[in-house]
């Protein structure tokens, strides 16, 4: 198997892996933090912040995320003139062009990924007994310290590894960014299949070994926390 | 539903209820408002003219564009999964054989395809038909990336779902001197394939979700493409994307309550193997890594296996 393409250096892999990872943090920063936000209102008391909860998670898990990406390049940014870097000193026509991209693909992640946090988050909370909460408000201890001290440990421990399955779907999803034109490992072979069909078994190998690398310490991380934090009951 | 106890708060007093209702109401507003500025904004970039909605009252729009569009990710859907479900119901099996040489072949493919995104599947399989075949058929590439990753997927649910079959069973089996292969095919798959069976469906939702996926590099027309072509056409993308977007949602949410509705059945009948069906279906793989099969309630419903060897519940 011939893998001369490996130092062309008209490809840049490790360029289009980094592109991915980058991706890939913001994304999920911004996941955790909404998807913390969506499954707060899920859970709350108030009905109308539950149902709003509960419709933006079924509208928005149900489209595809292709749809969403696109969306988000064609829809919120060519018609409704949402840019999200401009061109201006050190920032060519160019370079603002792909900065905006990453940032609007970034953006539909985080929208998409976060329903999926939110439904894990939720899951978690639901697994911890309502006995236990019961319990720990008759013994006295108020919202807070149910919260702190009893429900959200147990939450917690049983979030750990839905939250890593999360991570690694979201890392491969990250290829739909080349749908709208993000330099990451998909657009890479992509191209790289163009110009070296020969070499497609290759090219295929070491994209795909470039994306265990990236997922397999990822599962294996989560899956050490979450045997760690596992609780018997 | 409006008034439950939670394990996070009781069912609420007169006070709880009055600072509900003030929550509710600042809520509300706030919803109503941003409502208002999306209406707002949307109609000062003229998105909101009879013109750009008008094609979805035209026949020619939906014969032409949509419907085409959607009975092209309907197929590939389709074809995957009734490929996909054979093929992971081998794999399932051959991670839960007896033989080493059986199951570490299928453990290594089950891994690897699970790792590595569709689209890059897709690319592969694009290239891999026009070497082996001499034509360039995108439907094929579709098909075999969701075929490849699918399969493995439902490898397993497969063995959960093998594993969830109680081991009296598999005891009993083997005390009247059914081999290995005869345990599996007449004992523990026709009871794991009724509780596989919610799960399996909302699979379908990833399945119609990832058709999407062909549009983009392999030129798959499927719906969102297909729609693309005619908002170009009306001038309309933004409508055009609301309606495929409705489109799938109608679709998947309708597949997602055919799960519920499996799940709901399967826990109400008697008889028959006596399994949990938990509302998240966590997977521990030989690496430890996990992957939840379905999250919420419409469809969730994977088989919690009841602790035996090489599987760990979460």
């Amino acid at each position: 198997m011939n893998f001369s393409f490996l130092s062309d250096p008209q490809y840049d892999i490790l360029g289009a892996f980094w592109m991915t990872v980058q991706l890939t943090f913001f994304s999920a920063i911004g996941a955790f933090v909404l998807g913390v936000v969506l499954a707060a209102m899920r859970v709350s008391p108030v009905p109308l912040m539950r149902g709003f909860g509960a419709g933006v998670v079924n509208i928005v898990r149900n489209i595809p995320l292709t749809v969403i990406i696109i969306m988000m390049s064609q829809v919120i940014a060519n018609q409704l003139g949402v840019r999200l870097a401009s061109p201006g000193p050190g920032l060519s026509t160019q370079a603002a062009l792909d900065l905006g991209n990453f940032r609007l693909a970034v953006v539909g992640f985080v929208i998409y990924t976060s329903t999926f946090v939110c439904e894990a988050i939720r899951s978690g909370i639901n697994t911890v007994p309502a006995g236990q909460a019961e319990a720990a408000r008759a013994i006295g201890l108020t919202f807070s310290q149910v919260l702190r001290i009893v429900v959200l440990p147990q939450a917690i421990r049983a979030v750990v590894a839905p939250l890593g399955s999360v991570l690694i779907a979201l890392t491969k999803n990250t290829t739909v960014a080349s749908a709208i034109g993000v330099s990451e490992a998909a657009l890479l072979m992509n191209t790289l299949i163009e110009n070296e069909a020969d070499k497609f078994t290759a090219v295929f190998l070491v994209i795909a070994a470039g994306f265990i690398v990236l997922t397999l310490p990822t599962g294996l991380v989560f899956g050490a926390l979450a045997k760690k934090a596992s609780v018997k009951r | 539903m409006s008034e439950r106890a939670t394990v996070l708060y009781d069912v609420p007093g007169p006070r709880a209820r009055r600072l509900n209702l003030v929550i509710s109401v600042i809520f509300g507003a706030l919803l109503a408002a941003l409502v208002w500025w999306l209406l707002a904004l949307l109609a000062r970039k003229n998105q909101l003219t009879a013109q750009k909605w008008a094609p979805f009252l035209e026949a020619q729009n939906w014969t032409t564009y949509l419907l085409p569009g959607l009975w092209a990710t309907l197929q590939a859907a389709a074809v995957s999964v009734i490929i996909a479900l054979p093929v992971g119901a081998l794999l399932g099996i051959g991670r839960l054989a007896d033989h080493a040489w059986v199951r570490w072949p299928a453990g290594i493919i089950v891994e690897f395809f699970r790792s590595i995104p569709v689209i890059i599947l897709m690319l592969f399989a694009f290239q891999l038909w026009y070497f082996v075949v001499g034509t360039s058929s995108p439907f094929a590439a579709v098909v075999i990336g969701l075929v490849l990753y699918n399969g493995s997927v439902l490898a397993e649910v497969f063995r959960a779902g093998i594993l969830a079959v109680p081991k009296g069973q598999t005891e009993a089996a083997m005390a009247i001197g059914l081999s290995r292969s005869q345990t599996i095919t007449m004992i523990l798959l026709p009871q794991a394939i009724t509780t596989m069976l919610p799960a399996v469906v909302s699979q379908l939702v990833v399945v119609v979700k990832d058709t999407a996926l062909g549009g983009i590099l392999v030129g798959y027309v499927e719906l969102r493409r297909s729609a693309g072509t005619s908002a170009s056409a009306y001038r309309n993308l933004l409508p055009t994307y609301i309606v495929v977007a409705l489109i799938y949602i109608v679709i998947n949410l309708l597949l997602g309550y055919l799960s519920t509705y499996l799940e709901r059945k399967l826990r109400s009948r008697h008889g028959g193997p006596r399994v949990e069906v938990v509302n998240v279906g966590v997977q521990t793989d030989l690496l430890g890594r996990q992957e939840i099969m379905v999250l919420d309630e419409p469809g969730s419903a994977t088989v919690k296996p009841q602790g035996r060897s090489g599987y760990s519940p979460p």
